[in-house]
């Protein structure tokens, strides 16, 4: 499945650029992240400690770093400008590493989180949405159950559930198989390939693994220490060079 | 049981479920708000709240005097405004005992509040959450049971006030007199019998409370 780049006149599908900083007892961290990717499924690659998960948090906008970030042409934030969508209002989903699944509510309980905000009345397209979301993740059976009652791929699945569910613009994953075991980890990288072909919005997802980035983004963006505080390079690697 | 027991037994369970009502109130949310964020004072702040824990009962009571008396600072304005005046009241109880029991359903709170995963709440921002459905739908049930335990600390405090309440409340039979008042009052009224049974009854329900709060931290998992 070749990719095609965009025409040129259209905006790039992602066009980020961020300073990060974070202050901790004798540790001072800035860190400038700057890319921009013409494809839907974006990978960002690097050792642990070079600011990856903290990319992903201010792009979803849980931290706040000056600079810019669009999604398909569209102004999350642009600090230039003044702009800023607060986390709730970026439509950003976000599947975290241990997935965050809220504990104290069942698996049905958490898809519906984004789907229906308190006080607004129940609809029946809410209710079709959560449904069609637990059969596509074959997660009817386990509807009402707890989450600490599932297994590691069952809680990836109510987690990208969840996360799809609210309908975001763009899709965050970050290290979306590193707290499985290895056999599982093959298995669940092959159910994440074709899920994620087959959603139709941006996907950026974090990992220090080469071999999550050629199974599942198009596009890769690397990041080094030492020379993080300049802009990366996007290097472009088409599908039929994955690794088999 | 005697009515010499029954009415300070009732106040002091009036006086305590009103003051727990308005510390856990007060505490839970301070609480949410002084784990959440971090500002100039904060450090001096959190002090502050700790306070009534350390402070002796009778300089706490000093303090509430001057604050709500009739001629206090806040006091002169309940009075001429509203009306209200809280010394020598079973109200002024209940604010004597909300103070000193504040410390501890605040601190209880706050740990229940910071040792909850953070990414629960981001997680549910990310999926367009406002801060106060993160607090009712995330925060506080995840925190609950770190809560209740430390209400139901709150609650024993509060039946056990005696040294603020003494100072703002007084010692009136049947109007101020919680029960710990009434055993000071036997005691130096010779009636050792009347103070047994007291010490008896105020001794057995916080038992009763701290079981109760105990067990409930005890089956956290």
């Amino acid at each position: 499945m070749p990719t095609s780049p965009p025409a040129p006149a259209l905006p790039p599908v992602l066009d980020i650029q961020l300073h990060l900083q974070a202050h901790a007892p004798g540790r001072h961290f800035s860190l400038g992240v700057a890319f921009s990717s013409p494809s839907l499924r974006t990978a960002l690659l690097g050792p642990s400690g070079v600011g990856k998960s903290m990319t992903l948090q201010a792009v979803a906008g849980l931290i706040e770093a000056p600079g810019h970030v669009h999604v398909q042409g569209q102004v999350l934030q642009d600090s230039q400008r003044g702009l800023r969508l607060s986390a709730r209002e970026r439509g950003v989903g976000y599947v975290f590493q241990d997935y965050a699944l809220f504990p104290h509510m069942t698996v049905r309980q958490n898809v519906a989180f984004g789907v229906r905000r308190p006080g607004q009345p129940r609809s029946p397209q809410a209710e079709d949405r959560v449904n069609e979301m637990l059969a596509r993740f074959q997660l009817e059976e386990l509807a009402q159950a707890w989450p600490r009652h599932l297994s590691g791929g069952q809680r990836q699945r109510v987690a990208l559930a969840r996360a799809l569910a609210a309908q975001p613009r763009l899709l965050l994953l970050d290290e979306p198989l590193s707290a499985l075991d290895t056999e599982l980890r093959l298995r669940l990288r092959d159910e994440l390939q074709s899920l994620l072909e087959q959603i139709r919005i941006p996907v950026l997802l974090v990992t220090h693994d080469p071999q999550d980035v050629a199974q599942l983004a198009q596009t890769v963006i690397r990041l080094r220490p030492g020379e993080a505080a300049r802009p990366e390079h996007v290097a472009e690697r088409p599908a039929a060079a994955r690794l088999a | 049981m005697p009515e010499s027991t029954l009415i300070p037994l009732w106040l002091t369970l009036k006086v305590a479920c009103l003051a727990t009502l308005a510390s856990g109130v007060l505490g839970v949310g301070l609480a949410w708000w002084m784990a959440r964020r971090r500002f100039v004072g904060h450090a001096l702040l959190d002090a502050l709240l700790m306070l009534p824990m350390v402070l002796p009962p009778t300089v706490l009571g000093y303090y509430l005097i001057v604050l709500v008396g009739r001629n206090g600072l806040l006091g002169r304005y309940l009075d001429q405004w509203l009306g209200i005046n809280l010394m020598f009241t079973w109200q002024g109880a209940v604010l004597a005992a909300a103070v000193v029991s504040l410390p501890l359903i605040y601190k209880g709170a706050r740990a229940a509040f910071e040792e909850t995963d953070p990414r629960l709440a981001q997680a549910a921002r990310t999926l367009g959450a406002g801060e106060l459905e993160v607090f009712w739908r995330i925060s506080l049930p995840m925190a609950l049971r770190g809560i209740t335990a430390g209400l139901m600390l709150t609650f024993a405090r509060a039946m056990g006030e005696f040294g603020a309440t003494l100072m703002i409340a007084g010692n009136l039979p049947g109007k101020t007199q919680t029960l710990s008042i009434a055993v000071y009052d036997a005691v130096q009224a010779g009636n050792d019998a009347q103070a047994l049974w007291l010490t008896g009854v105020i001794s057995a329900v916080c038992v009763l409370v701290l079981v109760g709060s105990g067990r409930l931290l005890q089956t956290r998992h």
